[in-house]
């Protein structure tokens, strides 16, 4: 099975999702997360979907779920790097990502969560 | 009487009569066209016509059918572009019965014959129909289209805020659009603020509102916040019959309050010099 890293920078954690998500991996991801936000007490989670061409209900029900996951452990999470067509897909999936910030790329996100923006 | 032989002999009393009935045919084309093309072209083009019907008609030719067809296409075309109804161009095809009745009127033995030329014209005419409607459809489809790229420009105001004047009705088609353009432009320019201005929206129903938070919604997702800007009294009022909730999508009267919302937002500030 494939595993998503998870790379702390500072006090924020970085997660660039770059394979096909299946049903397995997104659980060890969501364990993974939960594990490094309790361990290493991250104010922040970036998520980088850059490289996500194909989007359905159930990703965007994780992206969910991981948002609320980080909240649990006082941590805003940013998605960033959205591609145009995964964002039509979702908004026609009425998916709207509540509980999750967004932002253009890793940089704004970044910012969001230093309080810059 | 055989066809192919009454066929035949139409032709060659066609022939013999060329320049009487061609006369006669380009003066009713003439009287219809009321000056919108000159009597040269006219008479050139029936010229045309006329040596095509001839050679249908005495049979020695395969292809003139084919060539007949298409010189009858294409002059339809050319007066459904210039804007002649398909009534007055099938009109002009059909007087050419009229220009060769009134030669064989005092003839009653040319009857068939002229039956047979009848029968030709008629289908003729029809073909002038279909060949309208066809080039009708393709400018209709040409304009949608042109008017679809038209329609939907992306301008930068500022550094990171990009605006979408939206000018006539929203469908589904044009929303997509302006979707994809939309979510593009913020990706190309990095910009994190974008407005839409709906002043040239006729009328908001709740589709339209539909789409517009659908718009609004994907470039939220991209991480850019959305102000819809360019709401008149009378549309603010349908919004509200409507029972149309925008919920926290910032709605502003101008487009120059929208942009002066992006830019506190972004922490800037118009000062006077």
């Amino acid at each position: 099975m494939e595993r998503v890293p998870i790379l702390k920078i500072g006090q924020t954690l970085f997660v660039s999702i770059q394979i096909d998500l299946q049903d397995e991996s997104v659980i060890r991801l969501q364990e993974d997360l939960a594990d490094e936000l309790a361990a290493s007490g991250a104010h922040g989670v970036i998520i980088d979907i850059t490289a996500v061409e194909i989007v359905d209900s159930f990703i965007g029900r994780m992206l969910t779920t991981i948002g609320s996951i980080s909240r649990l452990f006082d941590a805003e999470t940013v998605l960033v790097g959205m591609r145009p067509a995964v964002a039509i897909t979702l908004t026609e999936l009425g998916l709207s990502l509540k509980g999750v910030r967004t932002a253009l790329n890793a940089e704004k996100g970044l910012e969001i969560l230093n309080g810059k923006s | 009487m055989d066809v192919v032989v009454t066929n035949e002999r139409m032709a060659a009393y066609l022939r013999d009569n060329h320049d009487k009935v061609v006369g006669r045919w380009t003066d009713l084309v003439v009287a219809g066209v009321r000056g919108r093309t000159s009597r040269e072209e006219v008479r050139r083009e029936l010229e045309d016509l006329y040596a095509l019907v001839v050679r249908v008609l005495s049979g020695a030719d395969e292809h003139a059918a084919g060539e007949l067809t298409a010189a009858l296409t294409e002059l339809s075309s050319g007066r459904a572009r210039d804007g002649f109804t398909p009534s007055e161009t099938a009109v002009g095809v059909f007087s050419l019965k009229e220009a060769v009745y009134e030669l064989v009127a005092d003839s009653p033995d040319l009857v068939p014959e002229f039956y047979a030329l009848s029968r030709l014209v008629d289908d003729l005419g029809l073909r002038t129909f279909e060949a309208y409607s066809a080039t009708r459809e393709q400018i209709i489809t040409d304009q949608a289209t042109a008017m679809l790229e038209l329609s939907t420009p992306v301008v930068r105001l500022w550094e990171g805020i990009i605006a979408v004047p939206l000018v006539g009705t929203l469908d589904s088609a044009r929303t997509q659009l302006v979707m994809e353009k939309l979510l593009d432009t913020l990706v190309a320019t990095g910009a994190d603020h974008a407005v839409i201005d709906i002043t040239g929206v006729p009328t908001v129903d709740t589709e339209v509102a539909q789409h517009l938070l659908k718009t609004v919604s994907a470039a939220r997702l991209l991480g850019a916040d959305c102000t819809i800007s360019g709401i008149r009294p009378q549309v603010a009022q349908t919004i509200v019959s409507l029972g149309i909730e925008f919920g926290d999508i910032a709605t502003k009267a101008s487009l120059a309050d929208a942009l002066a919302l992006a830019l506190r937002q972004a922490g800037m500030k118009v000062v006077p010099l």
